[in-house]
């Protein structure tokens, strides 16, 4: 099925969960955040956290700025 | 000095930094280092897939050492309850600079926004610390509904222009029952020393130091800036006069 990421559209398995996309983006284990269709998912959630085709996944680190 | 108390948390320097317009993350490091600092700034970005950018969190990660996140970007309250969602999940900190401002040109803060946001991110548990125009109606309003700081323009954001709002600045501090940060415009040090000279408990800096020819250098410039501002407030300064006030005698030695 396909979502997107950040804007980007992707791939993944029917059933797949954040951490699947997670697992597969190599995200760090700290310093990032996710939401799914504007919804922060805590990380804890990740796991049971069950995608569907056209969500929007958005991810964020950590950048410079005042 | 005394110490500045912000939510219940003690912190021994006055000086706040941001990260922005470093030339290398190893350099923002050196300036953080230098300028003694307790609290650093922190954006979000968006992930890019093949990402191998140098972790800006690694060099401003420290015990002793609050991150403040941002929510640089947002244009409204609804999008900067999410960036702080999304900021409290990432750097596992309550901690929250609350900024919105719309207008690219001026980044001059929405005050309606702002004040809307701060009610809500309260509630949610968040300690707000939110920039803000130095308006002392709109700072009684802020602490009012729970803010742990506000944090005034001395001008608009990365203009060196220093504090073009004193007049206002002295109102709100005047007023103020929380800490009052001056952010933004703050140029040189000697800004620095006049905003913690008139009460200010903080000045948050960025622009200034980043660009700076030596940035590590000008970092402990400000740092001895507001160390002696501050020391100077709580020294307590003369008043000013118009007339000469003379400090050696005139007729000890003529008759």
């Amino acid at each position: 099925m396909k979502i997107s990421v950040n804007g980007k559209e992707r791939e993944c398995a029917e059933n797949a969960t954040i951490n699947t996309v997670a697992q597969e983006l190599q995200l760090p284990v700290k310093g990032v955040a996710v939401a799914v269709n504007n919804k922060m998912v805590p990380r804890a959630e990740w796991d049971s956290f069950t995608l569907h085709g056209h969500d929007r996944l958005t991810i964020i680190k950590a950048a410079c700025g005042g | 000095m005394k110490k500045l108390t912000i939510a219940g948390h003690e912190f021994d320097s006055r000086l706040f930094l941001g990260t922005g317009k470093f030339s290398s993350n190893a350099l923002m490091e050196q300036a953080i280092l230098a300028s003694g600092t307790q609290m650093v700034t922190v954006a979000m970005k968006r992930i890019e897939m093949g990402d191998k950018d140098d972790d800006m969190l690694r060099h401003v990660t420290r015990p002793g050492i609050q991150l403040l996140p941002n929510t640089s970007g947002v244009r409204n309250a609804e999008e900067a309850v999410f960036a702080a969602q999304m900021a409290r999940e990432a750097f596992a900190t309550n901690w929250l600079k609350l900024e919105i401002h719309p207008d690219p040109r001026y980044l001059l803060p929405d005050s309606v926004e702002t004040l809307k946001a701060t009610e809500q991110l309260v509630k949610m548990g968040f300690v707000v610390l939110p920039y803000c125009q130095a308006d002392p109606t709109l700072c009684k309003r802020l602490e009012e509904a729970g803010a742990a700081t506000v944090m005034p323009l001395g001008a608009p954001i990365g203009t060196n222009k220093g504090l073009q709002t004193r007049d206002f600045l002295r109102i709100i501090i005047e007023q103020a029952n929380v800490p009052v940060v001056v952010d933004a415009g703050i140029g040189a040090p000697s800004h620095a020393a006049e905003a913690m000279e008139m009460g200010a408990s903080a000045v948050l800096v960025n622009t200034a130091i980043a660009v700076a020819g030596d940035p590590v250098q000008m970092a402990q410039a400000f740092k001895q800036a507001v160390e002696a501002g501050r020391a100077a407030y709580e020294a307590g300064l003369g008043a000013a006069g118009l007339t000469a006030a003379a400090s050696s005698p005139l007729t000890a030695f003529l008759d």
